[in-house]
């Protein structure tokens, strides 16, 4: 019931903000040409209470689940630099990423569909190029 | 404009909201790709959340569409690049373990180092894109 809400609240966000709008995403990336700062505007009011929500979670326990995440982890490493990089030449191809893609599956057309089942295979491949890439580290 | 910027402020604030409430209530990470990269790879661990926090997801704005209001996606019609969009957003959002809900909202609100740092990668590789497109291409 919590995650059916939290999914419906992030989805009204994504509807409501204009981040389902490609164009819109694309143009805040557009640093150079005709700048829209709302995906700006958008973190912005997106941290602020989620701020306050990690403060709140000290000394507390969450309402259904068993414990809080563990503390982030502080190393830069590899696969999050390469995998944030090719994320964001995808994110600049189109102008979806993972959350608008499903927040406009109902009226994004064909479009949306193509990108997403793409993402879905991109995602379910991940498991497998990483043990392809262990092996070839290791015979290296 | 303005009236642009006051849409995404209010929009994001309710993302924040739908981050706070999945992080207060189930004690999880509210990260898209997360969500729905441990349902692919079976990696979840509480089946019935992820598919109803993407029912939530879904649902919402196509009830909010359905009511009258409408927004465009404007996505590019050609397959090849939906095609390499979709594969790079993939598999790029697993190999970083987050996207810009996970690393971006949730990371950088707890001042987490990998946030800041996946953040600034992927809206870097973002505008490099982007901007390489318009002036190489002319799309």
């Amino acid at each position: 019931m919590i995650a059916a809400l939290s999914g419906a609240l992030f989805g009204a966000g994504l509807h409501i903000s204009g981040m389902t709008d490609t164009a819109k995403v694309r143009g805040f990336l557009d640093f150079a040409g005709a700048w829209d700062p709302t995906l700006a505007f958008v973190m912005g009011g997106a941290i602020l209470p989620m701020a306050v929500a990690w403060r709140m979670t000290r000394g507390r326990a969450p309402l259904a689940g068993s414990t809080f995440p563990a503390p982030p982890r502080h190393e830069i490493t590899r696969p999050l630099i390469v995998g944030s990089v090719l994320f964001g030449i995808g994110w600049g191809l189109v102008g979806l990423c993972p959350g608008p893609a499903l927040a406009s599956l109902s009226y994004g057309g064909w479009q949306g569909v193509l990108f997403l089942a793409a993402m879905l295979a991109g995602m379910g491949a991940v498991p497998r190029l990483r043990r392809a890439l262990d092996s070839a580290e290791t015979a290296a | 404009m303005q009236v642009e910027w006051i849409y995404g402020l209010v929009g994001g604030v309710l993302i924040g909201s739908a981050a706070a409430l999945m992080l207060l209530g189930n004690g999880r990470i509210m990260g898209a790709s997360g969500i729905v990269g441990g349902l692919i790879d079976g990696t979840t661990t509480d089946r019935g959340a992820t598919l109803a926090f993407i029912a939530g997801l879904i649902g919402m704005p196509a009830l909010m569409s359905l009511g009258g209001w409408q927004v465009d996606t404007q996505a590019s019609s050609a397959p090849l690049l939906l095609i390499a969009g979709g594969l790079a957003v993939g598999i790029g959002t697993r190999f970083a373990n987050g996207c810009t809900s996970g690393h971006g909202v949730c990371g950088m609100s707890r001042l987490s180092v990998r946030g800041f740092a996946a953040t600034l990668a992927y809206i870097g590789a973002g505008a490099l894109t982007v901007t390489a497109m318009r002036i190489g291409l002319g799309l």
